[in-house]
């Protein structure tokens, strides 16, 4: 087997068994980083970075001291600040910003061992569903459909992780989630992505979209490789408020493949308009998946489901507006320069941000506006709170809940663009958990008519990602998920 | 007595709420570790987050948070054991988050209020609005260079405490008086140094004008008032200009306006109209700011003895007049300082040195009382021996004016120059004698009834003893010789 192929559990063990060094496991993946640049997934190589850190690794290793991550090449998201290496969160705004400072998500990965391959594509500050918004021009899904050859969205905003980890050029990626964007392209692209509790892994570091949602998360190509390494990337950081102190589990212990006697709930809300059929029939298939392994299965409703979206485009734009004020030209990153200060500010915030995000960033300053803040975003905080409340309520009942991860496969490129109500609908299913802060993994869990990969979403109890990851490994196990898309690196 | 202004048309109140920004004494900003001494390098006290970087998170100083509910305790405010940390968006260079986190909804401290001593002897209560944290903002220079504006963000992040009062105050000596005792208070508890020059405290200040007996008018701010005296002038000026305006038949538009120090007047920096949105909202980055009982038992333990309760004590317990009492509590050091001389000595005659002399010589040079030349306990020396009668109080204030000077002690300049008073009857018999005899004419003078000459007389004889005679033994002897 190629050493691209292998996942990180299994590198862990070659790694361990000395069937191959850090060194040649990390070139073969700087070779596939390479060969993947048709897909444009990565907007900034580190090769040599990568080469110098499976060195250490080799060295660490040899002297007995092995992380979590040792020798496993990674690639990160551009929202990581990473010293020394550019940081632009794909925004034309953040020209050539090379941060001074590494964030703790990465700092955390480093330090369990993990090599850095590079920083990859997303939305623009994260805005998208499509990986369409980025300054650094779209990312192609390595999948396309049966019998037609547009090129596909890997979906985003962590399109870049999730394309590189599908194409086998990355054995994971850190990919950030505000609404979906972990789990969105994961479902799109045929891979694990999962985001953690609010609170469970730093934001130090990451360039902010909507400060009281984002979190930082694994896209691996299975749950257990997950769940090693959502422990490296995850704990407690005193740099971050929000940031809560409490022990960071084993997560991959809970992978028992055990459910017997798990209640597992089925929201009726999450259905919407147009949903294909086959979505709705892999998710019934999920359920009898589960059915199969002992899980009790309980029909839950979760009232204010179809509040959550219109509420999520309200929150996120507002934190948005204010988080994004600070790229005012005047300290880092681009600058157009003009006849005054406000001419500066204009002319620079005017080329150095893309359609959406001055969509966004209207949105948020409209809703924050004196007159509107009680009938938006007041209105939609205490949204927010029954939305939670919803999930609250039904931990009573069930340990886990069990949703389609997306109401579609991948789009082709240039489709819904415009129409970005039809777009900010990819997050129906994903934005709910996202408001209640919640863990929720998808798990990639059949394909499409025309073979395009579907994800089925489990979503968990606060800081209860081991329920959610032992839900999730028995439905990998179940869909036995072993399609490859059509661009693989190495073989296209 | 009347604080009214007189207009053209009849008489007119002014009514003037004040915004005291002062900053909190603390090494580290509001959120982040950077240091915040006065002075230094401009950009060398920035950390990342003062500086906004991408990805940054505000962390909370405790000791920011402590000194605010001190500071609420010591002015009798109301302490909200949940408030919370908003944004407050605007754009400016020397703001580089593009908003100043603040406290809006809920403020740490809710309302309360304090006594105000004004130069009638009357007492004011002035109400408390609110306290809350808050960012300070970095500095714009824009004369370094012809045509670009310089940014200093050591100021950036700095803790800032905004205390709010209510329109409460009548009068710009009202809102000066207001001012100097918040002040003393932060002083006192040391949570702000109070320092105006340095910026460490500054008004803004809120003026209307009405008829007496009338609602409200619209006010105009005064952005930015830093030393008491702009306050007056500023006040004064704008309350006038209003007048003027209403009674020439305009209206006052409400707007922030800026006090020009160099023209006496203020000008609009702002309408209504042109008036920043700020959006507030909850600061995403932070938690509520949740404080226990115990916490703020804890802070209550911690505050000294304050202003008010200090002059009660020493009208009391030392017998001063309010007057007194009051300049003496102004500041801490200087009651401390009048405690230490007062100390099991004649604490009025303590006070008659510590305002009269100490003060008198303290302010000519500009000193303050931490670095007086003369120490309290050597102040006390002076004054034990007046007490012993080793010298006369009219000698005392000669060797206190040596003691100003060289710093040497009471007793080592009246055994230097030979001051102590002489007390020895013969001696002083002698010394009247000898003036008696001098000046026969005189003597003829007085007892045909000019009895004002035993002030002469008087005098000769101390000037004769080089001022060291006794002058109660000189004024009972010289009648005594002189009656015949």
């Amino acid at each position: 087997m190629k050493l691209t192929e292998l996942t990180i559990a299994a590198a862990r063990d070659g790694l361990a068994a000395g069937d191959f060094t850090g060194v040649e496991l990390t070139e073969a993946h700087v070779v596939a980083m390479e060969a993947s640049r048709p897909l444009n997934a990565f907007v900034t190589e580190t090769a040599e970075k990568a080469r110098d850190m499976a060195v250490a690794s080799d060295a660490r290793r040899a002297s007995g001291n092995v992380g979590a991550m040792e020798g496993v090449p990674i690639a990160i998201k551009d929202l990581f600040c990473t010293e020394g290496v550019k940081a632009a969160a794909c925004s034309h705004i953040l020209d050539g910003f090379t941060p001074p400072y590494e964030s703790t998500v990465t700092k955390n990965l480093w330090r369990a061992g993990a090599v850095m391959l590079g920083k990859t594509n997303m939305d623009e500050f994260a805005m998208g569903s499509s990986n369409m918004s980025s300054y650094d021009g779209p990312v192609t899904n390595p999948w396309r459909a049966d019998g037609d050859d547009a090129k596909r969205v890997p979906g985003g905003s962590s399109g870049g992780s999730a394309a590189a980890v599908a194409a086998f050029a990355a054995m994971g990626a850190t990919g950030t989630d505000t609404g979906g964007s972990i789990r969105q392209p994961g479902a799109f692209t045929g891979v694990v992505g999962m985001k953690p509790t609010y609170g469970r892994c730093s934001r130090w570091g990451v360039i902010a979209f909507a400060s009281s949602l984002d979190q930082a998360g694994p896209l691996t190509r299975t749950v257990r490789d997950a769940s090693i390494m959502l422990g490296a990337m995850a704990g407690h950081d005193s740099k971050d408020s929000t940031s809560v102190d409490r022990p960071v589990p084993d997560f991959e212990a809970s992978l028992t493949g055990d459910i017997r006697g798990l209640r597992v709930g089925v929201p009726k809300e999450y259905v919407v308009d147009g949903m294909p059929g086959e979505i709705e029939a892999l998710w019934h298939q999920g359920v009898e998946w589960l059915k199969d392994a002992g899980a009790h299965i309980v029909d839950i409703s979760l009232p204010h489901t179809k509040y959550a979206l219109p509420t999520y485009y309200i929150i996120a734009p507002a934190e948005a507006s204010s988080n994004l004020a600070r790229y005012d030209g005047v300290r880092y990153g681009l600058r157009v320069d003009g006849e005054s200060l406000q001419e500066m500010y204009e002319n620079t915030r005017s080329e150095g941000f893309g359609a959406e995000v001055k969509r966004r960033l209207l949105i948020g300053t409209y809703v924050l506006s004196a007159g509107y803040y009680d009938a938006y975003y007041l209105k939609a905080q205490k949204v927010r709170s029954r939305i939670a409340q919803d999930f609250h309520d039904s931990w009573e009942t069930v340990d886990a809940v069990l949703t389609p991860t997306a109401p579609s496969a991948a789009f082709a490129q240039g489709e819904k663009m415009d129409d970005p109500i039809a777009m900010y609908l990819n997050d129906v299913f994903t934005v709910p958990a996202s408001l209640a802060g919640l863990p929720a993994i998808s798990v990639p869990s059949g394909l499409s008519s025309d073979g395009l990969p579907l994800g089925l979403q489990i979503i968990g109890r606060p800081f209860d990602e081991e329920t959610m990851f032992r839900v999730a490994g028995v439905i990998e196990q179940a869909a036995a998920f072993t399609a490859r898309p059509q661009f693989i690196t190495g073989e296209a | 007595m009347s604080d009214l202004l007189k207009g053209n048309t009849g008489e007119w109140e002014m009514v003037i709420g004040l915004e005291i920004h002062a900053q909190v004494i603390s090494n580290a900003k509001l959120f982040s570790g950077a240091a915040t001494a006065f002075g230094a390098e401009p950009n060398s006290q920035v950390s990342l987050v003062d500086a906004a970087m991408p990805g940054m998170l505000p962390v909370l100083n405790e000791e920011s948070v402590r000194q605010a509910v001190r500071t609420g305790l010591a002015l009798n405010s109301k302490i909200n054991h949940h408030s919370v940390f908003a944004r407050k968006n605007y754009f400016y260079p020397d703001l580089p988050q593009g908003y100043q986190i603040s406290q809006y909804e809920l403020p740490v401290v809710g309302e309360g209020k304090i006594e105000i001593d004004l130069p009638n002897g009357d007492i004011k209560v002035v109400e408390i609005e609110r306290l809350h944290l808050e960012q300070d903002a970095g500095k714009s220079m824009h004369d370094q260079h012809p045509t670009k504006t310089y940014i200093d963000l050591n100021r950036s992040g700095v803790t800032l405490m905004e205390i709010v009062s209510k329109p409460d105050m009548r009068s710009a000596e009202e809102a000066v008086v207001y001012v100097t005792k918040v002040r003393s208070i932060l002083r006192y508890i040391e949570s702000c140094d109070g320092n105006m020059q340095e910026g460490s405290l500054r008004c803004d200040a809120n003026v209307s004008v009405r008829r007496p007996g009338d609602e409200l008018g619209t006010r105009c701010e005064i952005k930015n008032l830093n030393s008491l005296r702009f306050l007056r002038q500023a006040i004064d000026h704008e309350a006038m200009r209003q007048i003027e305006v209403i009674e020439d038949g305009g209206l006052i538009p409400q707007e922030t306006r800026l006090y020009d120090p160099d023209k006496g007047e203020t000008r609009s920096m702002r309408s209504k109209e042109e008036a920043y949105d700020y959006r507030y909202f909850p600061d995403p980055d932070l938690l509520p700011l949740d404080l226990s009982e115990d916490f703020v038992a804890a802070m209550k333990a911690s505050l000294p003895e304050l202003p008010d309760v200090r002059k009660s004590r020493l009208v009391s317990e030392f017998g001063l007049s309010a007057y007194d009492a009051s300049v003496l509590v102004a500041e801490r050091e200087t009651v401390d300082y009048f405690e230490t001389v007062a100390n099991g000595r004649d604490a009025k005659l303590a006070a008659n040195w510590v305002i009269s002399d100490l003060f008198g010589r303290l302010n000519k040079t500009g000193t303050p009382v931490s670095q007086s030349p003369v120490k309290a306990e050597a102040l006390g020396e002076l004054i034990d021996l007046i007490s012993d009668q080793t010298i006369s109080g009219r000698i005392a204030k000669d060797v206190f004016a040596d003691m100003f000077e060289t710093g040497k002690g009471a007793a080592a300049i009246v055994e230097d120059k030979g001051l102590r008073q002489v007390t020895d009857t013969g001696t002083i018999r002698a010394q009247v004698q000898a003036v008696i005899d001098a000046n026969p004419d005189k003597v003829v003078d007085y007892r045909a009834g000019n009895q004002k000459l035993v002030g002469w007389f008087m005098g000769q004889v101390m000037q004769a003893s080089q001022g060291k005679a006794n002058p109660a033994m000189v004024n009972q002897l010289l009648k005594e010789i002189i009656s015949g």
